[in-house]
């Protein structure tokens, strides 16, 4: 069972890899890219990283992939935009897609528990990372915070325009 | 349980595939992404290792690798910016300036 599922991960996981680097279209390389990302982070679930899995999500294919997109439009402007909408019934087929990608989630909510949080599990992988990230691990944690500051300084930096 | 050799190979897999995405693509951004296939392909590994010794250690490096790999790519992307606003092209082929 466990075998089964790490095959067709690891194969969605490959196969966008593959993708990725092999596609012509920059934005559809993104796309996989994410894919990728994904997949990578049901690994980690996998091996018990369920804290790694969330960041997985959330700082790769939510914060760095949007940040890839953006810089994407800005640097290669495509001619898909401009004139008449030649995908129109796709954009027709946006709202059902949308409805149904809603059903789940309200069914999910619908299924959610009411009343209190029960009381907290046995030390979990989250607990234990946790634990070491402000024990062990503090001093680097804490320089990781200057190193983001002078990321950002740098970027602001950069992409300062030249007066004059 | 599946075995952690399986990871590895898989990490191994995905960083090779990286490396040709650096090697054959032309755009930079592709190149970048590729960049980041190949740290995912590495804190694969080191979750994988992490998970057999039975510590968070592995884990807590990964997280290291995501924050070094966010700031790398905002001051990547940034220079990249910076390139096609002086050169208004996007191709590695013409930015051999500082090549020996």
């Amino acid at each position: 069972m466990g075998a089964v599922a790490f095959v067709i991960i690891a194969g969605i996981a490959v196969g966008s890899a593959l993708g990725l680097v092999f596609k012509r279209n920059a934005i559809h390389a993104a796309l996989f890219l994410v894919v990728n990302l994904g997949a990578v982070a049901v690994l980690y679930l996998t091996l018990g990283a369920q804290f790694l899995a969330v960041a997985q999500i959330a700082v790769y294919a939510g914060a760095i992939m949007v940040l890839f997109l953006f810089a994407i439009f800005v640097l290669i402007p495509g001619k898909e935009e401009t004139g008449p909408d030649p995908r129109r019934s796709y954009r027709i087929l946006a709202l059902p897609v949308g409805g149904a990608l809603l059903a789940p989630l309200a069914i999910v909510l619908a299924a959610a528990p009411r009343g209190p949080a029960p009381p907290a599990a046995a030390p979990d992988g989250v607990e234990s990372i946790a634990r070491l990230l402000f024990t062990d691990y503090l001093f680097p944690f804490e320089v990781t915070s200057v190193l983001l500051l002078a990321a950002m300084v740098g970027v602001l930096l950069l992409s300062r325009r030249r007066e004059g | 349980m599946v075995p952690e050799s399986w990871y590895l190979t898989l990490s191994a897999v995905l960083f090779a595939i990286g490396v040709v995405g650096v090697i054959v693509r032309r755009n930079p951004l592709v190149i970048f992404m590729s960049i980041e296939l190949m740290l995912n392909a590495a804190n694969v590994a080191f979750v994988a290792f992490g998970h057999r010794q039975g510590s968070g250690d592995g884990q807590a490096i990964v997280f290291f690798v995501m924050a070094v790999a966010a700031a790398e790519v905002a001051v990547g992307l940034a220079i990249i910016v910076a390139i096609f606003r002086l050169r208004h092209r996007l191709s590695v082929d013409d930015l051999s300036l500082m090549r020996w």
